[in-house]
This record gives structure tokens, C-alpha cells and sequence, in this order.
């Protein structure tokens, strides 16, 4: 996995996917590639979570050969522009414009396809800045599932709105390199539970049917350990009502763990039964927010798993 | 005998028509929705719940076929009733085109033009647009006495509410003005600016592109100004005192996070917020770790199967506390609005027993904390 040159991460809101990417970020840095962890939302998460501020669409070095970088539509489409009219003068003019800004501030899927255009130029070995260094990998901490995968959508979207020209040909060739199992990987990050178990297989299902991809590895994150057996279990429910307040109580969180974790366990079998990709399970982490320690601790679980 | 209308959650929606139940990716909001309108429907409403992608094993208990444009009646054994729709944003933005069309001519170019095909489909941003005009078009028909829109997973909090806007002008007259400016072809015609303007951009995009996006706003023609006069009209809508926006969110930081940055951004809207919706709560342990406790397990239990409930319970009250200290955080910033707890249950919940069940604590007496 961490030999390809883009992993698209995406899954369920709420599943972990940043924690996923940086993780998958720390493993690849520790294996000698120079990594980016590319952000794709509002709020940026990455930097914060390795102790620096947030850096907006300034590639940031946060830990030895991994670095962070989120991305703001606005100036992705700027960049663009500069480069396709070769002029800064040019995209000044268009810049300025009220029309113009009135006209791809609201074009539906415009935000989109630069997003993607500028994850693709992060990929290149040949950078558009000269002064810019290449990197081995780009981790994309994308949108949950359905947003995700319109995003990764977007160019082929675009290809076929523009048809000829200069729009069509950029956006065809995001698409190729986005869509080449060779370069890409799509990961899905999900939880042992009911809906992110079923998005996850049918997300498998619709990269296959819309953009012909292969999911390449799916992670459960958050996977509670197995404390009890069965038959302690048994033992434990046999005792029903017995004891002080505080024993029952000891009693009934210790039942319900269990329960959790059993229906937890049942999960992850049902996803292995219904994806195609190998799926591998991440330890539920205690600390309240997930420190530096713990995304260390995972990047090794990530990197023995994958 | 219907039960209190105006316990828990109750409180919350009595006198509204309309509540927009929002919050970040995987808090239950699909279930949460679902639980308010049948709850509702339990207290002699009729009540419809809109949702985007609810989980195939809700769906199908309550009648949802995969992929339904229309409101069907769920049965069930209450004093009013439960409806529940599944949004199909092409079908919807369809049915749209179908309204505003002059004729039968502009119906079809409009419905057949590649621009409008990509963005009725595949564009981010329809499925909110969508969902929005759905809840409109439903408020206006009247039948029924509330309305719960679940609202699609957004990373960015508010998406749901900028994708109508941002849809809504781009298909703006101001914008179309300059694309029928621009089939002329002819720099004579267009002011000099606009003719430089247009040149640059043909560079940028491609002759064939202007042509095929020209193309879509000329065969949208007058339907625009019904376009716009709608999304006013929605705009009008959520922002009405009719309507309540309820957050959900767990109670995990990064929930809570968004949830805050959620309210602010509704607050700065001004936009009708009733409160918010903690699901999946841990319950609170009373029982401390001591000795005695250590000792009277061990009694009970073998030693290594004591020590192991021992440790299990100081976790467990390490993350009911750490969901408590969240709440409380949130409750900072709320004021003087409610927050609603609701205790993590042992299964996932994916039938009407299961809202039953999540709804003897959304319409508890007393669930309201201030």
C-alpha cells in the first residue's frame, strides 16, 4: 500500500478517518517516503494533531519526512487558473471580475474537481513549482463515503461536461492517475457496527460499478478488546441480583462490555463476508483525544496490518 | 391513552411544523429523526420523516422501498400517523423542471442538455439542494402536521444549508444574462469587458464547454426566476419561527467539536435552534473503585475473572465521566438552551420496537437539561 503514490482514505462520518490518515501517514514517514497527509475539509485536524498550528495550503513539515497540507478550494482554483492561462496577469483579470467569481464561486462541482486537480499536482513527481520537492505518497484524508466518492468522481464528471478542450483534457488526466490501481489506493475506514459495516460494502460495491475501482483494504477502527469469555460471561449473568449496588453495577458494565464486544466481533465477520478487500481491525485507543503516542502506536498496528 | 405531548423532545417541537434535525457524520441522526416523527405520530400527529440513506435494516421496517420519491404510510399502532420518505434528488430535481417548464420542448432540452444531467446527478451538493425543496414542496402541500428532515452527512457543517444557495444562483438570472450574452458569439453585441472576459475564459475552459453551458441557461430560460423565487421561499422557510433545528451529536469530542461549531454557525445564520440531541451516552457509574468492591467480587466471582470486572468498571466510568465532561463543555456555549440525553442502548436500532425504545427516553419527563 504504502508503495503507491495516492491513498485515498474515506468511510462513515465519524469512524476516524483523520486518525487513520495520520496514522497511515507516520508509517509511510518511518519507511523512508516523504509523505503529505492532504486535508480536505473546513476545519483542518492534521496539524493540530502533531502539535503545530494549522497551516492552511502552506505544505507544513509536522514530524521527520511527513508533512500536512489542507486545501482551500478558493486558492486550489487560483493555482489552477495561473497555470492554465500561463499568466498571472490573465488570472488577475478573470479574478477580478465579478461575474466570473459570481459564475465558479457557485458552479456545482467546480470546488470539487480543483480539489482533486490539486491533490493529483501533489502526486507528480514534476511539481508545478520548481522549487517545489516531489513526494513518494499522498494521503488523502477525504469526505465520508457518498461526498468521497463524488469527489474522486468529479474529474471523470467534469471530462464529460466539458467534452473538448482544455478543461476536458486536465480533467481526463486526474481521472487516469486517480482511477490507476497502480499509483491509487482507496482505503475504507469503518466500525464494528451496523451502518458503517454496510456502507463500507457498499461503498466496495460502487467503486466497482462507477469508477472501476478496487477497494484496496478496509480498517475497523475503535475495536473494543475481548475481556471475557462465554463461559465467564455465563457465570457472571448466573449471579443475577447478588451483591451490594456497586458489585451489581461492576456486573452489569461487565455484561454489556462483553455484549459490545460480541456484537463488535460479529460485525467485523460480517464485512469480512462481504468485501472483496482484505479488512484488518484497529484497537479502540482509551486516551481522550488521540495523541502523538497513540498515532504512533496505531502507525505501527496500520503498517503490521496492511 | 396517548402519552404526554409535551415531555423530553416533546417540549421541543410542540407549535413547530418543521424540524431539521443536523449534526455531523454517524451520530444517529437517520434514527433520531425516525424516532421523533414516530414518536410524534404516538401522540395523534401526523408526522412524515424525510431521509437520505437510512441504514437498508431501518428502511425496510419501515416500508422504505430502495429508491422511493413519495411519502408511504408506515404502520403502526398510534393515535396519528407515520410517514416516512426516502429522497431521490434526481427524481426531485426532475419533478422541478417538470413544474417550471413553459413546454414540452424546453422540458425536454433542459432534461436532455449534459450540463443539467451532471449536476441533477453526480454533483455534490444537489442531494442538499434537493432535500431542502423536498421539505418546502411538502410544507406547502399541507397534509400533514410535521415535518422531520433528516439531514444528508456533511463534513462542513452547514453544506446542507450553502449547497441550496450555491445551487440557487448558479442557475441565477445574473449569471444567465451573461451566458445568452455569450451564444452571440459576437464582442459587438457584448460590452467590451465582457467580450475580454469572455475570451480569457474560453481559454481557461474550452469553446465547446461556454457553448453546452450556454446552451443549459437558454433552455433554463424563464424557468430561473422560479428557480430563485423557490429557493427564497426555502430560505424563508427555515429561517420561520415554525421551524426548529434540533443538533445530534454523541458525546466523543470531535462530535462535540463539530456540534459547537455547528451551533455558532446557525447562531450567525439566525437561524431557529431548539437544542440538542446527546445520543449515546454512557450511563454514569456511581459504584468507585475500592477494596470492598475488589474483595466482595472476588467472593463471587474467581479471582482472575474478579480483577478483570474490576478493571472493566474503572473504564467504564473513565468514559461515562470523559462523555459527561463533553457535555458540559457543550453546554457552556449553549445558554439557556436544552440539551437532551440519550443513554447508549445495547443494540443497534433498526426497527419500530427500537424507536419505541430510543423515544421512552427523547419524551422523558425531565430530559431537559438547561
Amino acid at each position: 500500500m504504502l508503495d503507491k503514490r495516492l491513498v485515498y482514505v474515506t468511510g462513515k462520518g465519524g469512524v476516524g478517518k483523520t486518525t487513520v490518515a495520520a496514522a497511515l501517514g507516520l508509517a509511510a514517514a518511518r519507511a523512508g517516503k516523504r509523505t503529505v497527509i492532504c486535508e480536505v475539509a473546513e476545519q483542518e485536524r492534521i496539524t493540530g494533531a502533531f502539535g503545530h498550528e494549522p497551516a492552511g495550503f502552506t505544505e507544513t513539515e509536522v514530524a521527520h519526512n511527513l508533512h500536512a497540507f489542507s486545501i482551500d478550494p478558493e486558492q486550489a482554483k487560483q493555482e489552477w487558473l495561473r497555470h492554465q492561462l500561463r499568466s498571472g496577469a490573465l488570472a488577475g483579470l478573470l479574478n477580478q471580475s465579478r461575474i466570473f467569481q459570481y459564475v465558479t464561486a457557485a458552479a456545482p462541482g467546480l470546488a470539487e474537481v480543483v480539489t482533486m486537480g490539486k491533490i493529483w499536482e501533489l502526486a507528480q513527481l514534476q511539481r508545478r513549482k520548481a522549487e517545489a520537492a516531489p513526494y513518494d505518497l499522498v494521503i488523502v484524508d477525504a469526505p465520508a463515503t457518498g461526498h468521497g466518492l463524488a469527489l474522486l468522481r468529479a474529474p471523470r464528471t467534469f471530462a464529460n461536461i466539458a467534452r473538448v478542450g482544455p478543461i476536458k483534457n486536465h480533467a481526463e488526466t486526474i481521472h487516469s492517475f486517480t482511477t490507476d490501481p497502480k499509483v491509487t489506493a482507496v482505503v475504507a475506514v469503518a466500525l464494528a457496527e451496523e451502518m458503517p459495516v454496510n456502507e463500507t460494502i457498499d461503498l466496495e460495491r460502487r467503486l466497482a460499478d462507477e469508477m472501476g475501482l478496487r477497494l484496496s483494504a478496509a480498517l475497523v477502527n475503535g475495536v473494543l478488546p475481548e475481556r471475557f469469555t462465554n463461559a465467564e460471561a455465563e457465570a457472571m449473568a448466573s449471579l443475577d441480583g447478588a451483591g451490594s449496588t456497586a458489585a451489581r453495577e461492576a456486573l452489569t458494565a461487565a455484561l454489556r462490555a462483553h455484549d459490545r464486544a460480541r456484537s463488535q466481533r460479529s460485525q467485523v465477520a460480517r464485512l469480512k463476508r462481504g468485501v472483496e478487500a482484505p479488512v484488518s481491525t484497529l484497537p479502540f485507543v482509551l486516551t481522550p483525544e488521540v495523541g502523538l503516542e497513540d498515532l504512533e502506536s496505531l502507525s505501527v498496528e496500520v503498517e503490521r496490518k496492511l | 391513552m396517548s402519552p404526554r405531548a409535551s415531555s423530553g423532545v416533546g417540549n421541543l417541537i410542540a407549535r413547530k411544523e418543521v424540524v431539521i434535525c443536523a449534526g455531523s457524520g454517524g451520530v444517529g441522526k437517520t434514527t433520531v429523526s425516525a424516532a421523533i416523527a414516530a414518536g410524534a405520530a404516538v401522540r395523534g400527529k401526523k408526522a412524515v420523516v424525510l431521509t437520505i440513506d437510512p441504514a437498508k435494516r431501518l428502511a425496510n421496517s419501515l416500508g422504505l422501498p430502495e429508491l422511493g420519491n413519495e411519502e408511504r404510510r408506515v404502520e403502526m399502532d398510534a393515535d396519528g400517523e407515520l410517514w416516512a420518505m426516502m429522497l431521490d434528488a434526481k427524481r426531485t430535481f426532475d419533478d422541478l423542471v417538470d413544474t417550471y417548464s413553459p413546454d414540452e420542448q424546453t422540458r425536454r432540452e433542459v432534461l436532455e442538455n449534459p450540463i443539467y444531467r451532471q449536476l441533477s446527478n453526480a454533483v455534490a451538493g444537489s442531494q442538499e439542494y434537493m432535500a431542502m425543496e423536498k421539505l418546502h414542496e411538502l410544507h406547502q402541500e399541507g397534509n400533514y402536521d410535521l415535518l422531520v428532515l433528516d439531514t444528508p452527512p456533511t463534513r462542513n457543517a452547514l453544506d446542507f444549508l450553502d449547497a441550496p444557495r450555491r445551487l440557487a444562483r448558479f442557475i441565477d438570472s445574473r449569471s444567465l444574462t451573461f451566458f445568452r450574452a455569450s451564444t452571440k458569439m459576437s464582442m459587438g453585441i457584448m460590452g467590451r469587458g465582457t467580450g475580454v472576459l469572455f475570451s480569457v475564459m474560453k481559454k481557461a475552459t474550452g469553446v465547446d464547454l461556454l457553448k453546452d453551458v450556454a446552451e443549459f441557461f437558454n433552455a433554463m430560460g424563464d424557468m430561473t426566476d422560479g428557480f430563485r423565487e423557490r429557493a427564497e421561499r426555502v430560505d424563508a422557510l427555515i429561517s420561520d419561527s415554525r421551524t426548529t433545528f434540533l443538533l445530534v451529536t454523541s458525546p466523543r469530542a470531535a462530535a462535540i467539536e463539530e456540534a459547537r461549531h455547528f451551533h455558532r454557525k446557525l447562531q450567525s445564520e439566525g437561524l431557529p435552534f431548539g437544542g440538542v440531541i446527546v445520543n449515546r451516552m454512557r450511563e454514569p457509574v456511581r459504584a468507585e473503585p475500592a477494596p470492598e468492591l475488589d474483595s466482595e467480587l472476588a467472593g463471587m466471582l474467581d479471582e482472575k475473572l474478579a480483577g478483570k470486572v474490576a478493571r472493566n468498571l474503572a473504564e467504564h466510568r473513565l468514559l461515562a465521566e470523559r462523555d459527561a465532561l463533553n457535555v458540559d463543555r457543550l453546554g457552556e456555549r449553549l445558554g439557556r438552551k436544552p440539551i437532551l440525553t440519550v443513554p447508549e442502548l445495547s443494540g443497534d436500532v433498526h426497527d419500530l420496537a427500537g424507536l419505541a425504545e430510543l423515544n421512552t427516553h427523547l419524551f422523558a419527563p425531565g430530559a431537559l437539561q438547561r
